[in-house]
Order: C-alpha cells, then sequence, then structure tokens
C-alpha cells in the first residue's frame, strides 16, 4: 500500500514508500536481472532445455507495477514473466527449480520457464500464448467483483498481444462491467522481429484505452517512479469501484527476442542506447539521491541478490525430478479413466 | 526450376525443401504470397520462409501482426478472391486461436455457397513436441482438423514429401492443412529439383514386410522404420506405411497391407484416444481386411495428458522407437 505523500516536490515512488519497500524493490530487480542471468547461464551450459524469455532490461516495469499489490491480489503475466513473479514475491528457489524441470519447481516440472505461477500469491501464472492471459484477468477482475474480495488484477500484456482479438474483447468487457482490473502494456517496441509501427495501427499502445472508455497513460518503463505513480493511480482507481485503466511502460529488451536471435530487426546503435537506460542503476541513484541507501547499501544489495540465486540454483539442482509413472497426475481434479 | 528439364536430386534439409517449394510456387504464380508472424526479415520461428523475403519482398513474404483469427480469415478472405496465400503458424497450437476462420469459414464456405467457390488456402503448422516447449507449444492436432470436412490435412515425413506435398497444395484448390513436425526440420534427404507433386491422399510403403503392418505419421514414421530393421534380428518382418495424409486417407493401402500381414500398429504423436490410429482402426474393423486380422489391433499414441516441460517426461508421453519394437513384439509372438 502506498504511504499518504507529503512533500509533493519529491519523485511519487520516494513519497509514496518506505525506505525499507523501496530497499526491497531495489533487492528485487537485482534478483531479477541475476535470475534471468543465471537462466541464460544454466541454459547456454546445456543445463536446461527448451527455450526462455528473458526481461533484462524491463525490470522496472514489472517490480514497480507490482509494488502497490498484496498477496489477494492478482495478476496475470506472460511468456516474458520472470520479473512479474519476482515482483509478486516467488520464491527464487521454486522458480529455478521450475527452470530445471524438477518436481520441487512452482510447476512440479511440468511448466518451465513460459508457465511459472504461485496463486498462492495470488500470481494466475505466465502463459505460452499471447494475449491467453488478458480475458483471464478479466475473469478475475469479475471473481473480485462478485465475491466483495476487494483485489485487484494487474494484467501484463506485451505491444504485439495488443493484436490479438483477445485485447479487444478483454477491455471492452473490463469497462462494460466496470471491472478492479489494470492493464499493464510492457512496451518494449517489438513482437518477436515485429516493431510496434510495423504491426500497430496507433503509435502508443495507451491511445487503444479512449476505444473502450478507459484512462490511458504512457509512461517511462525504466523509470521505477514513473510506473509505479501511473500503475498505482490506476490500482487506487481499480478499488474504488471505478473500473478498468491501461498503463503503457515504454521500456525495451535487451537480449533477444528467446533463446535464439539474430536480432536482425534492431540496430546494435539501438541496443546500445537503451542499455545506456539500465533501470537498475537508474533505481539506485534515485534512492542515493535521496539518502534512502549509500553507495555501499547499494552494493551490499547486489551481493545479497547473488547469494539468494547462487542458493536458489542449488537448491534446483538437488531437488528430485518428477516420475514417470507420475506423468498423467493433474489433467483432471479427480482422476478420470480415458 | 523447369519442369522440362530432368530434374536434378540434391540432399536437403526438410525446412529447405519446404522453402524450395515456396520459391516455386512464388516464382511460378503472382497470385501466391506467404503469410505468418516473424516470416519477413525474421526468416520464420524455424527459419523455414529464411529470406525469401529478400527475394519477394514484403508484398508477398507479409509479416503479420500477432493476429491468428484475423490473419488467417484474410487469408481466407484473399484465397476466396483470387489470391493463393500459403499462412504460417508460428507453432500448430495457436490454430486454437484461428479455429473459427478455420473451421467455420474456409472449410464450409465452398459447401455452403453450394459450390460456387473455392478456398485455394495453404497453412503450414510446425507441430509436435520435443523441444521442451511445453504444453501449449507441442501438440499435434492433426487429428482436429482432420475431423472437419472440406479440409485435407497431410503430415509429410521427408525433405522430398515435404516439398511435394506443398507443391500439390499449392496447386489443390481446397484448402490443405500441412502439419511439419518441428524435430523434422533439420532433417536432411534426397529431393528433386524443380517441380513436382507428391499426391495428396496416398500414403507410401517405406519398407515392404509380410509380419506386421506399421501405419505411421510424420516423425514416427522414421521410429517405425528403426523399429522394423531391429525386428529383424527377431525374424519379424514388418510393413512401414507412412501414411502421410491424414484426411483423406489411403484406405486401400492400409487394407491391402493388413490382408497381407495380418496384423496391424498405428503409431502417431497425437493424443491416443479419438485420434489418427481410431480412425485407422476402424476403417480396418469396417471392412473385409478385419477377417485376415490374426491378433487385436495396436495403437501407440500420446499418452492422456498435455505435452509436460521436463525433457524425461516429454520423452514418456509420445511412442518411442522401443515402445513399436516391444508392440510388434508383443503382436507377432503366438504367430502360427
Ligand atoms: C497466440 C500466439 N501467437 C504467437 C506466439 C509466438 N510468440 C511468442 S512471444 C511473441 C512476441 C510477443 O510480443 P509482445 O507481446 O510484444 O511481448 P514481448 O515478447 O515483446 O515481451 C510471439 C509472436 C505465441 N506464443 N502465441
Ligand atoms: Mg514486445
Amino acid at each position: 500500500m502506498p504511504e499518504t505523500p507529503q512533500n509533493t516536490n519529491l519523485p511519487y515512488a520516494i513519497r509514496a514508500y518506505s525506505p525499507e519497500r523501496l530497499r526491497e524493490a531495489l533487492k528485487k530487480m537485482y534478483l531479477v536481472r541475476k535470475f534471468e542471468e543465471g537462466a541464460e547461464d544454466s541454459y547456454m551450459r546445456g543445463l536446461i532445455h527448451g527455450t526462455m524469455h528473458l526481461s533484462i532490461g524491463q525490470e522496472a516495469s514489472a517490480i514497480g507495477s507490482t509494488m502497490a499489490l498484496t498477496d489477494e491480489d492478482k495478476i496475470t503475466s506472460t511468456h516474458r514473466g520472470h520479473g512479474h513473479c519476482v515482483g509478486k514475491g516467488a520464491d527464487l528457489g521454486k522458480m529455478f527449480a521450475e527452470f530445471f524441470g524438477k518436481e520441487t519447481g512452482y510447476c512440479k516440472g511440468r511448466g518451465g520457464s513460459m508457465h511459472i505461477a504461485d496463486p498462492s500469491k495470488g500470481n494466475l501464472g505466465a502463459n505460452g500464448i499471447v494475449g491467453g492471459g488478458l480475458p483471464i484477468a478479466v475473469g478475475a477482475a469479475l471473481s473480485a467483483k462478485r465475491l466483495g474480495t476487494g483485489a485487484v488484477t494487474i494484467c501484463f500484456f506485451g505491444d504485439g498481444a495488443n493484436n490479438e482479438g483477445a485485447f479487444h474483447e478483454a477491455l471492452n468487457m473490463a469497462s462494460i462491467w466496470k471491472l478492479p482490473v489494470v492493464f499493464v502494456c510492457e512496451n518494449n517496441k517489438y513482437g518477436m522481429s515485429t516493431s510496434t509501427e510495423r504491426s500497430t495501427a496507433v503509435k502508443n499502445i495507451a491511445e487503444r484505452a479512449a476505444a473502450y472508455s478507459m484512462p490511458g497513460v504512457t509512461v517511462d518503463g525504466n523509470d521505477f517512479s514513473a510506473v509505479t505513480e501511473a500503475v498505482d493511480a490506476a490500482v487506487e482507481r481499480a478499488r474504488a469501484g471505478d473500473g478498468p485503466s491501461l498503463v503503457e511502460n515504454l521500456t525495451y529488451r535487451w537480449r533477444g527476442h528467446s533463446k535464439s536471435d539474430r536480432n536482425r530487426y534492431r540496430t546494435k546503435e539501438e541496443i546500445n542506447e537503451w542499455m545506456g537506460r539500465d533501470p537498475i542503476p537508474a533505481m539506485a541513484k534515485l534512492l542515493m539521491e535521496h539518502h534512502i541507501i549509500t553507495e555501499d547499501g547499494v552494493a551490499a544489495i547486489e551481493a545479497e541478490a547473488e547469494k539468494i540465486i547462487k542458493d536458489a540454483i542449488e537448491f534446483a539442482t538437488n531437488g528430485p525430478d518428477p516420475k514417470v509413472e507420475a506423468v498423467t497426475r493433474d489433467v483432471y481434479t479427480t482422476e478420470a479413466t480415458a | 526450376m523447369n519442369a522440362q528439364n530432368e530434374p536434378e536430386i540434391r540432399e536437403l534439409s526438410y525446412a529447405e525443401a519446404i522453402r524450395e517449394a515456396m520459391d516455386i510456387a512464388l516464382e511460378a504464380d503472382p497470385s501466391v504470397l506467404l503469410m505468418g508472424e516473424d516470416i519477413g526479415v525474421y526468416g520464420g520461428a524455424f527459419q523455414v520462409t529464411g529470406d525469401l523475403v529478400e527475394k519477394y519482398g514484403t508484398d508477398r513474404v507479409m509479416d503479420t501482426p500477432i493476429s491468428e483469427l484475423g490473419g488467417a480469415g484474410v487469408a481466407v478472405g484473399a484465397a476466396l478472391t483470387g489470391l493463393k496465400p500459403i499462412f504460417e503458424f508460428q507453432f500448430s497450437d495457436f490454430a486454437a486461436l484461428a479455429m473459427e476462420q478455420i473451421v467455420n469459414q474456409a472449410a464450409k464456405v465452398r459447401f455452403m455457397l453450394g459450390g460456387s467457390v473455392s478456398v485455394p488456402l495453404v497453412m503450414r503448422f510446425p507441430a509436435g513436441s520435443g523441444t521442451g516447449a511445453a504444453a501449449q507449444h507441442s501438440q499435434s492436432i492433426e487429428a482436429w482438423l482432420g475431423h472437419v470436412p472440406g479440409l485435407k490435412v497431410v503430415q509429410p515425413s521427408t525433405p522430398e514429401d515435404a516439398k511435394g506435398l506443398l507443391l500439390a497444395a499449392v496447386a489443390d484448390p481446397d484448402p490443405v492443412m500441412i502439419f511439419e513436425h518441428k524435430l523434422l526440420y533439420k532433417m536432411k534427404g534426397q529431393v528433386p529439383g524443380g517441380h513436382y507433386t507428391t499426391p495428396i491422399g496416398k500414403a507410401a510403403i517405406r519398407r515392404v514386410g509380410k509380419d506386421v503392418t506399421i501405419v505411421a505419421t510424420s516423425i514416427m514414421v522414421h521410429k517405425a522404420m528403426e523399429a522394423a530393421e531391429q525386428l529383424r534380428a527377431d525374424d519379424i518382418d514388418a510393413e512401414v506405411i507412412d501414411l502421410r495424409t491424414v484426411r483423406p486417407m489411403d484406405r486401400d493401402t492400409v487394407l491391402s497391407s493388413v490382408r497381407k500381414t495380418g496384423r496391424l500398429i498405428c503409431v502417431y504423436e497425437g493424443v491416443k484416444t479419438l485420434g489418427v490410429g481410431a480412425e485407422i482402426s476402424a476403417m480396418v474393423a469396417e471392412s473385409d481386411a478385419f477377417d485376415f486380422l490374426d491378433a487385436p489391433i495396436v495403437r501407440l499414441g500420446g499418452a492422456e495428458c498435455p505435452i509436460p516441460y521436463n525433457p524425461e517426461l516429454e520423452k514418456a508421453v509420445v511412442p518411442q522407437m522401443p515402445d513399436i519394437l516391444a508392440a510388434a513384439r508383443d503382436i507377432v509372438k503366438g504367430r502360427v
């Protein structure tokens, strides 16, 4: 919960959150970065198979957007969802174990990177289907309204997903039923190789909001405070019963789309330019400027994050593999005969 | 690329063979165009379209937005009105988003309109498990589409057929759905140059044998061939049929083989229940070939669950070569 704003000259995040929460947010940003670097390294060394989508460079969007949420609130995530997961309080060991396909992973080795979820913390899961989470988020918001839980749902999606029919249908229903959902678009300029200029008829995804009579804003998604300011306002609006909003975080993925990508659709200069706008040092700087942390404090947080990741990889490595005999378990809630 | 010339035979990968077929089709007919997600400068998620965009430009190798339902529908509309789209789904699983246009429109419009139109549309679906991509990127859904009158559904297992069936599909006036197993894309094989077609609706006998008929689809053909070689040590002579087309199914080839061997094993990656094997089995059971059976029919298909992520589980849920071996030994055991 954001605290009451005092000095309005300060950046929103500094006004709204306690020093502890802000230091924790910085730590989470490091955790996302180091989780993904660890995953990438494990992948290169052949320890994990399949594919993965890294969000390195987008950490402020994931962590900033989840600041105002409690464990009762829900999120739906995407194929690029590790940051959302950490934002919603996931255990890094169980995340890595899922990556390694272990029984001790979040999905017991059944799902892998693209399906990590933690329903106990309100994380309804990453999704392998672009746009798949959009109507599901609206459904979660419908539950919250009907059941009177007061929960808000944040629906993460990419710029590419805004061209799926599901996006348009979901926003319309959220609006006509005034549901407590916040659509957070992580616009990293590309859906795989296709730029928004080539794929999308509007310049900013937030412009789509007008078509569904909801507020839409575009913010610098690498600026933690700007992200929290926009998303928190939308969460508050949802909680107050005033309906859905759309927030667009402009950001950039440093890595290729997935494990293999020759980057033929974008320039080195563009990548370098965005790498110069690293959201993590920017967040550290913000906190240092406001005397929330010292340089040594930042180094200590980074080291702590590194240690957590190291332990998480160890936990994952030592976990048991799932039993092949149990492979058809959990297809149904009660065992069916096929 | 000239049908008149004696075509030279080269070694190409399955993906290269498909690309060559699309190249020939684009070159020969200005109404042909490619549509799909990231098929242009990216070259396709599995690098099948490769650099065709450089040769034909973005008007004929069109990147669509991530809009499967709309994209498929645009392809249907274009096919109804003079173009011949070859539409690539990035993964066959995403056909689920486009089922409306495939099933309710493409498959039915000719019939509903009393034969006054046709839909010369080709759709390509990278399919199957084995890549660690889990439940939403690994399915084998050919039986879903095989259940729809109006569609033709093929599953090439070799580079030669991948090219020949694609060219046959382009020449076909009706919608043809091509399921390409992702693990086959890198497989090499002999491929004739120039234009040729592999008939839709015709199975291929890959190995002649007398003791048991193994009808396999797609990647399972290769597992069946490997099993058949090993079965020689058991003095079992297996006949391997590559079904190639799921709809319309080649009844004659299957039935005459079963009449000869008296034993049938169906091997396919899709979920076993209500799958391709059920149709093959029923076809035999409903015909005179039934009288020739010396043992119950065996179906080896995918397990009754989504495809799991863990690599050992993933292997366990689809038929593997040893499963075919064991089934063949078992079915032939008490032979007289
Ligand atoms: C329905 C569907 N279509 C296509 C894909 C393949 N695919 C996975 S991610 C992706 C790009 C998504 O772009 P965007 O929504 O911008 O997210 P980003 O990858 O940039 O984070 C594509 C085309 C998919 N998984 N699901
Ligand atoms: Mg994107």
